[in-house]
């Protein structure tokens, strides 16, 4: 069916999954007020909300299933928002399933955390959606906000707070070159919807336009900051460090998915022809993004706040497929992001079964020895630093994400440079990965060292899940690929050059 | 007109960098990223005289955001207070970076 | 342009000088006797009690958060009641009238959707207590 965007029941329609989850949510956050705080009612409140959370995956794929277009309009309904949305519920499933023994674990025992996991995805689902900076706008805030709070969700530990405090001044901050350079590209183009901008950019020949170039940059800098690409990245390690880590692998995995996501959309259909102006500085953005991540991965202690750089140092290859801007870069974005996804929060739920009460364990030299007295966590954790690496067969499906975004990199017009750096980048990455993993299996334990908590069931099953699965796409890679290729972002003003007249008003 | 309004606009919204930048009280900067806001919101306004309502709309929707952000903040910034009996930056820092 | 905004500038002009003159005057004029009754806070005439940099209760700000949140939200009513004619119309208005048989609920319901979102979070605030006081 071909959705005429125009009129409100059909729009209602096309935006059946994300308003069945908010729906959905709102009902869970009025259920978690009543009652008492207790661990019984989180958990439930917990399972309630991975329900929700497969019912709208249920939706999502039936819309995906069933074909949909859509007029020009404020929201895009094409395959890449859906398999976008899939990727973002696989993430908030995941993190709800691990916060779930993390709060009773540390006793926090506030059913809203995961209220507040769902009012993120659906901002998160709204941006892989946004065919309009308006809708781009109102997405990033319900993210954000709901972000902000789940980083200070531990109202006891100084450091939630901190990571909160600043997160949030650092996240305001970038709202507000977000929102300056939205003003700015409205100024220049006199749309706010993205496939009309990349019309009014050909038609008008804007490409030189001060106005619009400076818009753009301050969109870069804004999108830059929610995607933690250097050197707008100055928040994440504090943030990642001290946010609860079920929140943190959140983060890293669907905050950043959603937020590119959304710089690929706007780069591929409204800024198409600025290639130009813009191409080299994203080029370095890239580069930059590289190498500081990774280089700066090298020296961290703390195992949270090495991933935090490896999440920066995967923000700059995701932000190659942005550089090439092409199909192959959508393609291999979705794919890279399914297995970072898996990768990292298989990674933190090991950090949270590992840490001790109050977040305590968490440097990499207490990994020592792990294989003596946890083999099964030891080898999970070795699967996961070496997808995170990109290492062949071991690393499972790690190893074709960078390998789908080279081969788009180096699709003509060929990128070779930028294709060096990442094979370089990850060559220096191997060292902190690798260290992991001989600490743990190398290394003797220390005779003082505790021993680690049972794994609750929750924890144990995302672990399994995500390995799992890296394995098994490793190997056999060629459906997920086969369906990352055919999710493609439909670009309204290639396909149909129709004029579109104002809408009366109704 | 909109040009004076533009470049009105693109001061406010440099002031409101320069104050993120150098002060370190996190009201004030919490203040100043308001500020940001507000210049942004004074460039739809002038806009909308070229393109018509979409940039008004605009505003509306920053406005609440803003508020909601403004909500969200204060309830972090509290929560700092209450751990560390003030909102100075530069005392703020438990972890190394 | 320019000349319309004149006399707002001379009598910016004035004020600024006028209040430079006479804080300056009685500061080159005045003999300095301080006592401890003409340093304290003029509080009409009543001794000033305590410090005016008291805490507030936390109480204040939850309110403060709560009404600022509800308030704003209400932004979106005006706008919605100026164009309510239009929007239950669902062709154009001729003559600001619309042609019968055309009535659509489509604004009505719009805004109760939105009413009840925020019914949803200020039911969720009173159980959560944040509207109780004591």
């Amino acid at each position: 069916m071909r959705f005429d965007l125009d009129r409100p029941l059909e729009l209602t329609f096309a935006l059946a999954p994300d308003l069945l989850l908010i729906a959905g949510t709102m009902v869970l956050l009025l259920a978690s007020a009543w009652g008492t705080e207790t661990a019984k009612r989180q958990r439930a409140v917990g399972r309630w909300s991975i329900a929700l959370c497969v019912l709208t995956l249920a939706a999502v794929i039936y819309m995906w299933w069933a074909g949909h277009t859509a007029t020009r309009g404020a929201i895009a309904v094409d395959p890449f928002r859906w398999a976008t949305d899939v990727l973002i519920l696989l993430g908030a499933i995941l993190a709800i399933a691990l916060s779930m023994d993390y709060l009773e674990r540390e006793r926090i025992d506030v059913a809203e955390a995961h209220v507040l996991i769902l009012f993120a995805v659906s901002g998160m689902m709204l941006l892989a959606a946004a065919r309009d900076l308006m809708i781009v706008f109102l997405g990033i805030e319900l993210m954000s906000i709901a972000v902000y709070v789940l980083a200070g969700l531990n109202r006891r530990s100084g450091r939630a707070a901190e990571a909160a405090l600043k997160y949030f001044l650092l996240g305001a901050f970038s709202s507000g070159f977000l929102l300056y350079g939205i003003a700015l590209v409205f100024g220049a183009t006199g749309s706010t919807n993205i496939a009309d901008i990349g019309a009014a950019i050909l038609e008008r020949g804007l490409t030189t336009n001060a106005m619009l170039l400076a818009g753009v940059g301050l969109l870069v800098v804004g999108l830059g900051f929610k995607v933690a690409a250097a050197p707008f990245h100055m928040w994440t390690p504090d943030v990642y460090e001290g946010a609860p880590t079920p929140m943190t692998a959140f983060m890293a995995a669907a905050v950043k998915a959603a937020a590119f996501a959304v710089f690929l959309r706007i780069w591929m259909e409204a800024f198409p022809y600025l290639n130009g102006a813009w191409h080299k500085p994203l080029w370095y953005l890239a580069v930059f993004t590289m190498v500081v991540g990774n280089v700066v991965a090298l020296v961290q202690k703390n195992i949270k706040r090495m991933l935090a750089y490896s999440s920066i140092a995967h923000a700059g290859y995701l932000l190659v497929a942005v550089v090439v801007s092409n199909f192959e870069g959508a393609s291999a974005y979705l794919f890279y992001v399914f297995a970072y996804t898996l990768a990292t929060m298989g990674a933190f739920a090991v950090v949270i079964a590992l840490a001790q009460t109050g977040e305590r364990g968490q440097q990499i030299e207490d990994y020592a020895g792990l294989w003596r007295v946890r083999p099964g966590l030891a080898a999970a954790m070795a699967v996961f630093m070496l997808a995170l690496l990109g290492f062949p067969i071991f690393g499972g499906m790690g190893f074709f994400a960078k390998w789908y975004v080279l081969q788009a990199a180096l699709r003509p017009p060929s990128q070779t440079n930028l294709a060096i750096w990442v094979v370089g980048t990850s060559l220096v990455s191997a060292a902190y990965y690798l260290y992991v993993v001989m600490v743990m299996f190398m290394k003797a334990r220390p005779a003082e060292a505790p021993s680690p908590l049972k794994v609750p069931g929750m924890t144990r099953f995302v672990i399994a899940t995500c390995a799992i699965v890296l394995l098994v796409v490793g190997i056999w890679p060629r459906p997920v690929l086969r369906v990352a290729r055919r999710s493609l972002p439909q670009l309204v003003h290639l396909s149909e050059d129709l004029p579109r007249a104002p809408a009366p008003p109704r | 007109m909109i040009q004076e309004a533009l470049f009105f606009s693109a001061v406010l919204f440099i002031i409101g960098v320069i104050g993120v930048l150098t002060r370190r009280n996190a009201i004030i900067i919490f203040m100043c990223v308001e500020l940001m806001l507000n210049a942004v919101n004074l460039s739809f306004v002038a806009l909308s005289r070229l393109y018509g309502i979409a940039g008004q709309v605009f505003v509306i929707f920053v406005m609440t955001v803003a508020a909601a952000e403004a909500a969200v903040g204060l309830a972090i910034i509290i929560s700092i207070f209450r751990h560390h009996e003030n909102v100075d930056l530069r005392n703020i820092n438990l972890m190394r970076g | 342009m320019s000349r319309t905004y004149l006399p707002v500038l001379l009598l910016m002009g004035f004020v600024v000088f006028n209040a430079i003159l006479m804080i300056g005057l009685s500061h080159l004029t005045m003999r300095s006797r301080p006592t401890p009754v003409k340093q304290s806070a003029y509080e009409s005439g009543i001794p000033a009690l305590g410090e005016a940099r008291e805490r507030f209760s936390v109480k204040f700000y939850m309110v403060a958060m709560l009404f600022i949140i509800f308030d704003i939200e209400t932004v979106f009513l005006i706008p919605w009641g100026a164009y309510f004619r239009n929007l239950s119309c669902a062709v154009p208005l001729t003559n600001g009238l619309c042609p019968s048989g055309q009535v659509s609920m489509f604004g009505l319901v719009e805004m109760l959707v939105f009413m009840a979102i925020l019914i949803v979070g200020l039911v969720y605030v009173w159980k959560k207590g944040a509207l109780q006081w004591d």
